[in-house]
């Protein structure tokens, strides 16, 4: 018995795994965070976007031996600031024009991995996250980028909330809209940037998705969701982690599976009401 | 008395992706006015109310505010998310987003929102999920959210689209106390006898602005078949006028042949 038990706790006893569920947690309560925004908004194409461009940055800043982070944060931050502007526009064919211009910067990414990368290990480690090569500065860069949208999003509420419901009229009434968006493509490319070493570049989108969906589904509340959802985001984050050890599967797939049975299971749970819930939300 | 300018529209043009919507507006709101724009769906009234508040930029020509014009917006309701998960209280609480600091409603604020939603006779509504109203009380959340900023100028899209007359005339009297408290007011309607004829002056729009004075002045049977493009008669009653749909005879012929 106390064999079994002490067998739950074997993998606490790697230090990449405990780096890893602890990058992972975070990263998770980030993506529920700013996925609130996200999906209130109807822009999941928009992590989805950003995602395959900052995996450009990556690969390029590998190639080019340049800091991960410098590079693809220059990168990444721009393509956010640029999709962000495209989308705000709300000009017809801008989905199409941010989903060439991101699956553009993917594809370069990957064929300068192909011809200059070592090996298709990294390759597959950028897709899909990998715990192995997790590190300190990873844990400290996605502290830092979740205080710094915690204190972001605390000290400008209002103006979060009335620039994501109704823009024209935020604009209207003396809230700067414009910059609202931008610190918040800023903030998401950000978060894409620290926690895509984990999650990987092609399931980073759902986990902005998933939680805030769950979350929006248990409450009609936007303060209630602000931390219903974070809190999900990192439950399920750190459950699937910690089941990818013994199960032997990829980190990220089994982070978004927990996600997607707590989804399940809320949708069920909360009936004709969730489901009401989330059926205003756009692009799910 | 001629009160002091509050918006001026100077040979305004207004665009979408390079299709002019508006052209070559001129339209002064002063201190005092209760203005109401009328025209077909698509003649651009949403368009001018945007150029007025600033959220559409003109193509040509310039619209000119009074310095620090505070405006109080309450948009078409078509327009609104009604999925967006919040109360009525924090949709009210909005408008002081650039004051207020705090992220939850403070003590004051709350009871000056309360107090707003009192007076439009949505007490005890303020912790519901805008979807659980009726229409008519949905529309005077955002009339409150737009109160609650305490705006010189008025600006509302369609407030009385989709409410039964009991909520119309509601709207009407609130409106009118709030213009003999000294707010300035701009609406658009597609009601013009339950809402337009009432007015002090009216705007007739088709794109361009075909006839801007009182009532009896614009609504006659030219100006509005320019402006709707299709024949009307203009009866009086009491003194004010009443429209009627000119094509009525034409069908009522045609729908007796089924009787
Ligand atoms: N976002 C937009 N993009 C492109 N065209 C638009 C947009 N909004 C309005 N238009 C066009 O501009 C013109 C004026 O529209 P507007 O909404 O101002 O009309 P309206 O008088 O308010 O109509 P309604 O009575 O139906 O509300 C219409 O031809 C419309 O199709
Ligand atoms: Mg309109």
């Amino acid at each position: 018995m106390s064999f079994v038990f002490a067998g739950l706790f074997t993998p606490f006893h790697y230090q990449f795994f405990n780096n890893g569920i602890i990058v992972a947690t975070i990263a998770g309560a980030l993506c529920g965070l700013l996925g609130v925004f996200v999906v209130l908004r109807g822009m999941s194409y928009i992590g989805h976007g950003l995602s395959h461009a900052v995996f450009g940055g990556a690969a390029a800043s590998a190639v080019m031996n340049i800091n991960y982070f410098v590079g693809a944060g220059v990168w990444g931050v721009a393509s956010g600031v640029i999709i962000g502007r495209i989308a705000r526009r709300r000009l017809i064919g801008a989905d199409a024009a941010i989903g060439v211009v991101t699956t553009a910067s993917f594809a370069l990414g990957l064929a300068l991995l192909n011809r200059y990368g070592q090996a298709k290990k990294s390759i597959e480690a950028v897709l899909f996250g990998s715990v192995l090569g997790v590190k300190t500065i990873d844990i400290v860069a996605v502290s830092a980028v979740a205080i710094l949208s915690v204190v972001i999003v605390v000290a400008l509420y209002r103006a979060f909330l009335f620039a994501t419901f109704d823009p024209e009229v935020a604009q209207v009434s003396g809230v700067r809209v414009a910059w609202i968006e931008a610190l918040l493509m800023g903030l998401l490319s950000l978060t894409i940037l620290v926690t895509m070493r984990v999650i990987g570049t092609l399931l980073i989108s759902a986990l902005l998705v998933i939680p805030a969906s769950v979350a929006r589904m248990l409450t009609n509340s936007f303060a209630r969701m602000l931390w219903i959802s974070p809190i999900i985001g990192a439950v399920s984050a750190f459950t699937g982690m910690y089941l990818s050890y013994f199960l032997d599967t990829s980190a990220s797939a089994t982070i978004i599976l927990t996600g997607t049975l707590m989804f399940i299971v809320v949708y069920a749970v909360t009936g004709l009401r969730g489901r009401t819930r989330i059926s205003g939300l756009h692009h799910i | 008395m001629i009160g002091e300018v509050l918006v001026e529209c100077a040979h305004m043009s207004c665009a979408y992706n390079s299709t002019l919507a508006i052209k070559k507006i001129d339209f002064t709101i002063r201190k005092g006015d209760f203005v109401g724009i009328v025209g077909p769906s698509g003649s651009g009234k949403t368009t001018l109310l945007k150029a007025i508040l600033g959220s559409i930029v003109p193509v040509e020509g310039h619209v000119t505010k009074k310095p620090h014009l505070r405006m109080g917006y309450v948009p078409q309701v078509e327009t609104v998310d009604w999925n967006f998960p919040v109360t009525v209280l924090e949709v009210v609480a909005m408008t002081r987003s650039s004051t207020g600091r705090l992220p939850r409603v403070t003590k004051d604020e709350r009871a000056d929102a309360l107090l707003v939603l009192e007076r439009l006779g949505l007490g005890g509504l303020e912790n519901r999920h805008i979807r659980e109203l009726s229409g008519g009380q949905q529309q005077r959340v955002f009339v409150a959210r737009a109160l609650f900023h305490r705006p010189e100028l008025l600006v509302l899209d369609e407030p009385t689209s989709g409410v039964d007359v009991r909520t119309r005339h509601e709207v009407l009297h609130l409106l009118a106390d709030l213009h003999d408290e000294g707010v300035s007011i701009i609406l658009s309607t597609h009601d013009l006898n339950g809402l337009a004829a009432h007015l002090p002056r009216l705007v007739c729009l088709n794109s361009e602005i075909i006839a801007d004075g009182s009532p009896v002045e614009v609504l006659t049977p030219e100006v509005l078949e320019q402006t709707f493009g299709a024949p009307m008669e203009v009866l009086i009653h009491g003194g004010m006028p009443v429209v009627v749909d000119g094509v009525g005879a034409d069908i009522a012929e045609r729908m007796s042949r089924f009787g």
